[in-house]
C-alpha cells in the first residue's frame, strides 16, 4: 500500500504540479507536499503526490556501502 | 530505471548475503521484524529469506493497511456506497477485501453501487467537482505515507467550498502499532515477543522522519534500521541490525538516507496536524483495539467528515476462531503454524488479516513460499509394478 517509486521530474507546467517520467511512462503529479522541486530532480511518488526529493549523493553513498560490505564479508564482523 | 534497478542487483545481493553470514555469530538467533508490508513483499518476491543464514529469522509485521483494516469498516464503506446517488471513491487495494454477508466492494459494484477505483485522492476530488449534483465520498485508508494526500484534498475541498465531497477516514499510525506489538496484554497469553530488532518503514519515514523510532530503541532496547523497499535495501538493513545486536547497541539507524531525514517532511506533517487529530482508540484487524493509533478529521473540517455527515456507526466483526493472525503479527507463530493456512484460508477467501493483501505475512508466504514447506521427493519414472515385488 505504501508503494512509491522514484521518478524524474521532466516538466513543471504550473505551480505545485509536475510531469514525471518513470522508464518512459509519464504522469502528472502534485508537488503540494514538497517545496523547491526543479526539473531533473528525482522525487518519490506515492498516490500521485511527491513525498520527498531523492538525494542523489546519498543514493550513491548507499550503493557504495553495499559494494563495500559485499566485497569484505569477513571485515563485517 | 534509475534508482530502482541498481537496488535490485543480484550479484550485490549475494555479496551482502555473504557479509550477513559472516557477521552472524555462531549459536546466536537474530529475530528481526520488518514492520511494513512493502518489506514483506520484497522479502518474498525476491526470495531474500533464501539468501539469509538460518540464524536470521524474519518476522512479518502488521504494516499493511489493507490487512489491518477491520471488516466492520469495509461494511461501513459498502453501506455508504449503497446510498442512492452516492459515489464512493477508493484505492483499488480495498476492492476485493471480503466483508460481511459474502460481500466486498467489487461485488457491491457489480450489484450496481457506484464505486470508483482511484489512483489518487486528487482523482476523488476531481470526480466530486465533475458531479456537483452527486455526493462523493473518498474511502481513505493507509499509514502516514497516504495520509498527507488526503489532508491536501480536504483542504482543497474546504478552499473550493465543495459541498458534495467528504472523506471516510481510516488512516492509522505506525508507532502506535509497534508499541502495541511490544507491550500488548495479549503478549502474556502468546508468550514473550521474540523480536530482537526492527526494520523500520521506508515511505512512512519519508514523512514522519526517523526521530519517532528513537523512543522504541531507547525504551525497549531494540535496534531499528529504517530501510528502502528494494531488495538490497532490506539486505543492508539486516546486516546493520546484525552488527548492532552483535555490538549490544540499540540505536535508530537510517539505511534509506536518499529519502529519509531525522525530521521527515515538515510540510506534510504540518498539513496532517492541521486537518487530523488522534482517535482515542481504533480497532486493527489482528491486533484488536489499539489506543491512539488512528486519525479522525478535526472539528474545523467536520463538513468533510463522512462519519459525521452520514452518522456512520462502527460494528466490529470477529475473525474466524482458528485464525492465528494475532500471534503471527507479533512473531510468536508462523503462517504454517495456523490450522486454516492454505486450507480454509487462502488469498481468494481470506479468513484473517495476514491473508488479505499480497503484503500480508500469510498471503506472501502462500504466494511465494509455500512450496518450499513441502519436501521434494525424487521418484523413479513410473514402471509397471509387478504384484509381490513391492518392497
Amino acid at each position: 500500500m505504501c508503494l512509491a517509486l522514484p521518478a524524474r521530474v521532466v516538466e513543471i507546467p504550473e505551480a505545485e504540479v509536475a510531469v514525471v517520467d518513470v522508464d518512459g511512462v509519464r504522469k502528472r503529479i502534485s508537488l503540494a507536499l514538497v517545496d523547491g522541486v526543479a526539473c531533473g530532480d528525482y522525487v518519490i511518488v506515492h498516490v500521485g503526490y511527491a513525498l520527498a526529493r531523492l538525494d542523489p549523493d546519498e543514493a550513491q553513498r548507499t550503493l557504495d556501502e553495499f559494494a563495500r560490505a559485499g566485497l569484505a564479508p569477513q571485515a563485517a564482523r | 530505471m534509475k534508482y530502482i534497478d541498481e537496488f535490485r542487483d543480484g550479484g550485490v545481493a549475494r555479496g551482502l548475503a555473504a557479509a550477513i553470514a559472516g557477521a552472524a555469530e555462531p549459536g546466536r538467533r537474530y529475530n528481526l521484524m520488518e514492520f511494513c508490508g512493502g518489506h514483506t513483499h520484497a522479502i518474498s518476491r525476491y526470495g531474500l529469506a533464501d539468501l539469509l543464514p538460518a540464524s536470521v529469522n524474519m518476522i512479518h509485521g502488521p504494516g499493511c493497511p489493507v490487512c489491518v483494516l477491520p471488516i466492520g469498516r469495509i461494511d461501513n464503506a459498502i453501506e455508504l456506497a449503497a446510498r442512492p446517488g452516492l459515489i464512493l471513491c477508493t484505492y483499488a487495494d480495498t476492492m476485493r477485501v471480503p466483508a460481511s454477508q459474502g460481500l466486498s466492494l467489487i461485488k457491491a459494484k457489480a450489484r450496481g453501487a457506484d464505486i470508483r477505483m482511484v489512483y489518487s485522492s486528487a482523482d476523488a476530488l476531481a470526480i466530486a467537482r465533475a458531479h456537483p449534483d452527486r455526493e462523493v465520498v473518498f474511502f481513505a485508508i493507509g499509514f502516514e505515507t497516504t495520509t498527507p494526500p488526503t489532508a491536501v484534498v480536504i483542504r482543497e475541498a474546504a478552499a473550493l467550498g465543495l459541498a458534495n465531497f467528504s472523506v471516510f477516514c481510516n488512516h492509522v499510525l505506525t508507532p502506535a502499532a509497534i508499541s502495541n506489538i511490544l507491550e500488548s496484554k495479549d503478549v502474556r497469553e502468546i508468550g514473550t515477543v521474540p523480536i530482537d530488532g526492527f526494520i523500520g518503514p521506508a515511505h512512512v519515514s519519508t514523512v514522519i522522519g526517523s526521530a519517532p523510532y528513537e523512543y522504541f530503541a531507547e525504551e525497549y532496547q531494540r535496534p531499528v534500521v529504517i530501510a528502502g523497499f528494494e531488495p538490497l535495501d532490506v539486505m543492508q538493513a539486516i546486516l546493520m541490525l546484525v552488527r548492532q545486536l552483535n555490538e549490544g547497541r540499540a540505536e535508530v539507524e537510517n539505511e534509506f538516507t536518499r529519502a529519509v531525514t531525522r525530521e521527515g517532511n515538515v510540510k506534510a506533517k504540518t498539513l496532517v496536524a492541521e486537518v487530523f487529530e488522534l482517535r482515542r482508540s481504533f480497532e486493527w484487524r489482528g491486533l484488536g483495539e489499539v489506543p491512539y493509533s488512528a486519525l479522525a478529521i478535526k472539528e474545523a473540517y467536520a463538513a468533510f467528515d463522512a462519519e459525521r455527515r452520514y452518522g456512520i456507526t462502527y460494528r466490529p466483526v470477529p475473525d474466524h476462531k482458528a485464525c492465528e493472525c494475532g500471534a503471527i503479527l507479533r512473531g510468536a507463530k508462523k503462517p504454517v503454524d495456523c490450522k486454516v493456512f492454505g486450507t480454509a484460508c487462502t488469498p481468494e477467501n481470506p479468513l484473517g488479516s495476514c491473508m488479505v493483501s499480497s503484503e500480508g505475512a500469510c498471503a506472501a508466504h502462500y504466494t511465494f513460499g509455500r512450496f518450499k514447506d513441502v519436501a521434494v521427493v525424487a521418484r523413479p519414472a513410473a514402471v509397471p509394478v509387478v504384484e509381490g515385488a513391492r518392497a
